[in-house]
């Protein structure tokens, strides 16, 4: 299959980017270094390309009880202007994806998600929409999607901005025009930093992204890969499809319980959640602090040779130096300050489980 | 005189012993290097075996060993600064130094023309 590529490839090469596969998509996951791209969010501000999400629109009268019966969060609680993060879970408490909840009324909610998902979760919400006055639609092709992070982001977007970004709480969004561009405009974002995303028509991506490298160069901004975005959410602690939860994993084993509304009478996936919430879980994800090396996916977690568990997302955090990794650990063994050993290339090296995030931000709130 | 393997490994022969690491465009290509996971003096490696693992910040890459023969010594400026690799992949980066047990595999490997070409070839 040929892969997908953003409306700004071009302009990717032509700033030197490693471009490669991911999830579908031919995508930037560095310019210069992963680790200096990194140092640009946490210090100054960096811009990344992530047009690739996906973006489905939910409107009808039945919009808000449908997207609550799918997600495990609640969009009912919600005001108009406010997001909310949440996972989609199976009927069996395992999960579809993770996503963002955009509240803009009563009867339209535009959910954003999973680049390597989008199809999917198309699929898996038509299924489920029976019965529910909604229409559903994939827009993603039509929206280019820019992230720019950093503690300067909001200084820096002011100057090309039609609305006033200091009125955005954390998790809200308002439309309007940047750099002339009516957009969606969100204070949300994937690095543990404050920032905005920015939703757009995807014909408008080159100018955007250029005017904001633009004004952005004389506060250190940089065009950042996937590379850096994923480190910084990784020290941030921010779940990765398909590394930390997927569909063998529940939203509470992950550490997502604040994701999840028991209050709601029903939805996808709550009789097995209120199940394991009474109990007991089995296994809780975890941070690890590794002694030597780099613990990477799928690595296995043992004490005294028993094997209790595997890592989901690892590497050294460029902000803290440590070599860190998250990972599921069977409960009895998951209390902080247990020392563990994770294999790593044939051996086992020392790790002890530590508190997460590896790392607070300048972003607003920690959720 | 260096010499490359198909891999992406150098080689630059001293007398008895050869020195190795990766070459330029493999640093490159792996990006920022977080970790080298040195192999132990005094074993002994096989042509084409793997010799250690260089890990950058997205993952882990096994180094095969370019000759066979016995490591007499690891460069340990490595174990605090494995961005040595990126500074100088073919310089001061060098990972091991081994003890020669067969000539003949060097002349095996690629010198510089047919390794650049080999670069230009996978591009």
């Amino acid at each position: 299959m040929e892969l997908k590529k953003t409306p700004l490839y071009d302009e990717h090469k032509r700033l030197g980017a490693k471009l490669v596969e991911f999830g579908g998509w031919k995508m930037p996951v560095q310019y210069s270094s992963i680790i200096e791209e990194h140092k640009t969010v946490r210090e100054n501000a960096g811009l990344f390309d992530v047009s690739h999400m996906g973006e489905i629109l939910i409107e009808g009268a039945d919009a808000l009880n449908f997207v609550d019966h799918i997600i495990t969060n609640s969009v009912s609680k919600l005001k108009n202007g406010q997001i909310c993060y949440t996972p989609m879970c199976y009927t069996n408490g395992t999960i579809v994806d993770d996503l963002l909840a955009y509240r803009f009324s009563d009867v339209k909610v535009l959910l954003v998600v999973n680049a390597s998902n989008t199809d999917k979760d198309y699929k898996w919400i038509n299924d489920q929409s029976k019965g529910f006055r909604v229409s559903i639609s994939n827009k993603s092709p039509k929206y280019a999607q820019l992230a720019l992070q950093g503690p300067k982001a909001e200084e820096i977007l002011t100057k090309i901005s039609g609305v006033n970004l200091s009125e955005i709480e954390f998790y809200h969004f308002t439309t309007g025009r940047i750099n002339g561009i009516e957009s969606i405009v969100s204070r949300t974002g994937y690095t543990g930093e404050d920032g905005f995303e920015l939703y757009f028509d995807a014909e408008s991506a080159i100018p955007m992204w250029r005017r904001i490298l633009d004004i952005g160069s004389s506060y250190g901004v940089k065009p950042c890969g996937l590379g850096a975005r994923d480190t910084l959410r990784f020290e941030a602690c921010y779940m990765l499809y398909g590394n930390d939860i997927d569909d063998t994993t529940t939203p509470l084993e992950a550490g997502l319980k604040w994701a999840v509304d028991f209050d709601k009478a029903e939805f996808n996936g709550k009789e097995v959640l209120v199940e394991q919430k009474e109990k007991g879980l089995k296994r809780r994800l975890r941070g690890l602090e590794v002694s030597k090396g780099v613990a990477r996916h799928g690595y296995k977690i043992f004490t005294e040779n028993k094997e209790i568990g595997y890592v989901t997302s690892g590497t050294k955090s460029p902000t803290t130096g440590r070599s860190l990794a998250l990972g599921y650990i069977n409960i009895e063994h998951s209390k902080y300050g247990t020392e563990v050993e994770i294999e790593i290339h044939g051996r086992r090296i020392p790790a002890k489980i530590v508190k997460t995030p590896f790392y607070r931000g300048s972003v607003r709130s920690g959720k | 005189m260096k010499k490359y393997t198909k891999t992406h490994e150098w080689v630059e022969v001293n007398e008895k012993s050869a020195t190795v690491g990766i070459s330029e465009h493999a640093q490159d290509e792996l990006g920022d290097i977080v970790y080298v996971d040195l192999p132990e003096v005094g074993k002994e490696v096989k042509a084409g075996e793997v010799l250690c693992s260089v890990e950058s910040v997205k993952s882990a890459s096994d180094i095969y060993a370019p000759i066979s023969g016995k490591i007499i010594e690891v460069n340990k400026v490595l174990e605090d600064a494995p961005e040595t690799v990126n500074k100088s992949a073919e310089g001061d980066g060098w990972i091991a130094k081994i003890e020669i047990s067969d000539p003949s595999e060097i002349d095996k490997l690629l010198d510089k023309t047919e390794y650049d070409k080999l670069v230009e070839e996978e591009k």
